[in-house]
């Protein structure tokens, strides 16, 4: 689902993120990235949005080989993959509805299937009793919720959270956590960049560790290994 | 990678609605484009009413522009009053023959029928001494005071009307020379002379009249494209965010191309109720002025016509400013 061949990406500022990095996500994986704060994490992830394209190599989603995509169909490539900040990006000017809303109104759906949509992420993640808030009166995990609803009420194939647990206590985190893992139980690829390397042991998949732009780890954590 | 296809095998088969592609193919291309045009419809309004939200920032923005494009309709009106003015000579020309104030009736009565076979004069009308200063003393107000000369200053007149085809100034001018040469004749007065001019001056006050819009209107279309992209450094947070899940750059462009339209629409609306109100405010005087010198003359207005074209500018103005301020700034502001 997620392919790096020999990724390097190296900033104007001629700061180097990543350095000739490869690996491979099936479909349907659910993958934890760590490692230090410059270690890479962002970059890796803005190169899978588009958001950043890389100095070399190559990076497939899906099969298409981002480099091929042009600036104008970006747009339609972000459309495939939900993404989850850890400040949540959400637009305080509107409802907690529109929020999640924002990703079909874009993709053109019509107002009775994006309710019921929206609806159905609110649910999901616990929040539709909260639609008609501002995401302003909403706790932090809360808000990290309505991040999360929309970042899949689209149904994306992939899944991408920088940093979702970055500002909770451990219970609200371990409620995020698993919140992914039911997204990833039935089918969808997630990728989480974290370094709540307590929280990824406990948890049971596949680990990338990123060290100065390159992958010191690939490969699941022995109980109580702390790398990164 | 092989550890993780094992995982795989684990987890329940995935639904078919999350496989790949899956988001596209249940948006059929009827759906896509009623949408397209929800969107248009409903950045219509939003634009509109997140406006009216803030009246008095969109006031002072659409009084700008309406000010603008006021000052040059108010000139073009004006231009166009002076030349129906001037028109309505420029239809009928005629020649003022002044005769020798002793040339003898009979004379003048067989110089009418001379002048009446000419091929160039359709009409000829006789106004003698008396009449003319009989029509002067009921015209100009100086009654009392004319009527106190001991002779009549004014010389017997005939006025020629020329046929259609002689009525062009060079022709009236040939024939005009050709009275001078007359002996009853003492003077000649074209009505033509100051009509060419008055021609000429309008030729001259249209380019300035364009110029001075053309000035106006760029001076409307960056008032409006610096408050568009005040909007625009307002809402970067949604444009981020919006960018991020797949908006498009017509998707992101769309809100504030709308509200460079209704600033435009707004200005317009104003423009032409500041145009209407100054019409109305002196055209009671210019129709009494008008009156006091016997003339039928009527202030124009801009019309029906003309308020819809000077709207319609103001609206795509307003839009070109828009289109200016988004594509200078919006392809600026990515998410990092």
């Amino acid at each position: 689902m997620i392919n790096f061949s020999t990724v390097s990406k190296r900033y104007e500022s001629g700061q180097e993120a990543l350095g000739g990095i490869s690996f491979d996500i099936d479909a349907g994986e659910l993958v934890f990235l760590t490692g230090h704060s410059g270690a890479g994490k962002s970059t890796l992830m803005k190169l899978i949005m588009l958001m950043e394209r890389p100095t070399t190599g190559q990076v497939l989603v899906g099969g298409r080989n981002l480099s091929r995509i042009r600036k104008s169909q970006i747009p339609y490539h972000r459309r495939q993959v939900g993404v989850v900040f850890q400040n949540h990006q959400l637009l305080f000017d509107r409802s907690v509805f529109e929020n999640v809303a924002l990703p079909l109104q874009i993709a053109g759906y019509q107002s009775r299937e994006v309710g019921r949509r929206v609806r159905a992420a609110l649910d999901k993640v616990g929040l539709l009793e909260k639609e008609k808030h501002n995401p302003i009166t909403l706790s932090g995990g809360e808000q990290q919720r309505v991040g999360i609803a929309r970042a899949v009420v689209n149904k994306p194939p992939v899944l991408l959270a920088d940093e979702p647990t970055g500002n909770l206590d451990p219970e609200l985190s371990a409620e995020i956590m698993n919140l992914f893992a039911q997204f990833n139980a039935v089918g969808v690829t997630v990728m989480i960049a974290s370094h709540d390397i307590d929280l990824i042991t406990r948890l049971d998949y596949r680990v990338l560790t990123l060290h100065k732009g390159q992958i010191i780890h690939d490969g699941f954590l022995p109980k109580g290994d702390q790398h990164g | 990678m092989a550890k993780s296809g094992a995982r795989r095998v684990e987890r329940p088969a995935p639904e078919k609605n999350n496989g790949p592609g899956a988001v596209q193919a249940k948006t059929s291309i009827g759906d896509k484009s009623r949408s397209y045009w929800a969107h248009h419809r409903s950045s219509f309004i939003s634009a509109c009413s997140r406006l009216l939200g803030a009246p008095v920032q969109t006031l002072m923005t659409s009084l700008v522009v309406a000010i603008a494009l006021a000052l040059p309709a108010t000139l073009y009106i004006a231009l166009n009053n002076v030349q129906q003015l001037g028109d309505s000579w420029d239809a009928n020309p005629k020649i003022s023959a002044y005769l020798n104030p002793r040339a003898k009736e009979e004379a003048i009565q067989e110089f009418i029928e001379k002048l009446r076979g000419y091929n160039e004069i359709n009409d000829v009308e006789y106004l003698s001494a008396d009449d003319a200063l009989r029509d002067f003393q009921l015209r100009s107000g100086f009654g009392e005071t004319l009527s106190e000369l001991d002779e009549n200053p004014l010389p017997p007149t005939l006025i020629l009307s020329p046929t259609k085809a002689a009525s062009d100034p060079d022709t009236l001018k040939r024939l005009g020379d050709r009275m001078l040469q007359e002996a009853l004749i003492d003077d000649v007065s074209l009505d033509m002379e100051w009509v060419r001019r008055l021609r000429e001056i309008m030729i001259l006050g249209k380019k300035i009249v364009i110029a001075l819009a053309a000035l106006l209107s760029l001076g409307v279309l960056l008032a409006v494209g610096n408050t568009i992209r005040l909007a625009i450094e307002n809402r970067k947070d949604e444009i981020i965010v919006a960018k991020l899940v797949g908006g498009t750059d017509g998707f992101v462009r769309r809100p504030f191309l709308y509200t460079g339209l209704w600033y435009g629409l707004f200005g317009g609306l104003l423009a032409a109720v500041i145009v209407g109100l100054g019409y109305m405010s002196i055209n009671q005087s210019v129709q009494r002025l008008a009156d006091l010198y016997n003339s039928g003359f009527r202030l124009q207005a801009l019309g029906i016509e003309g308020n819809l074209t000077l709207i319609g500018l103001a609206t795509l103005i307003g839009l070109l400013g828009a289109w200016l301020a988004v594509s200078r700034h919006l392809s600026q502001i990515e998410p990092r």
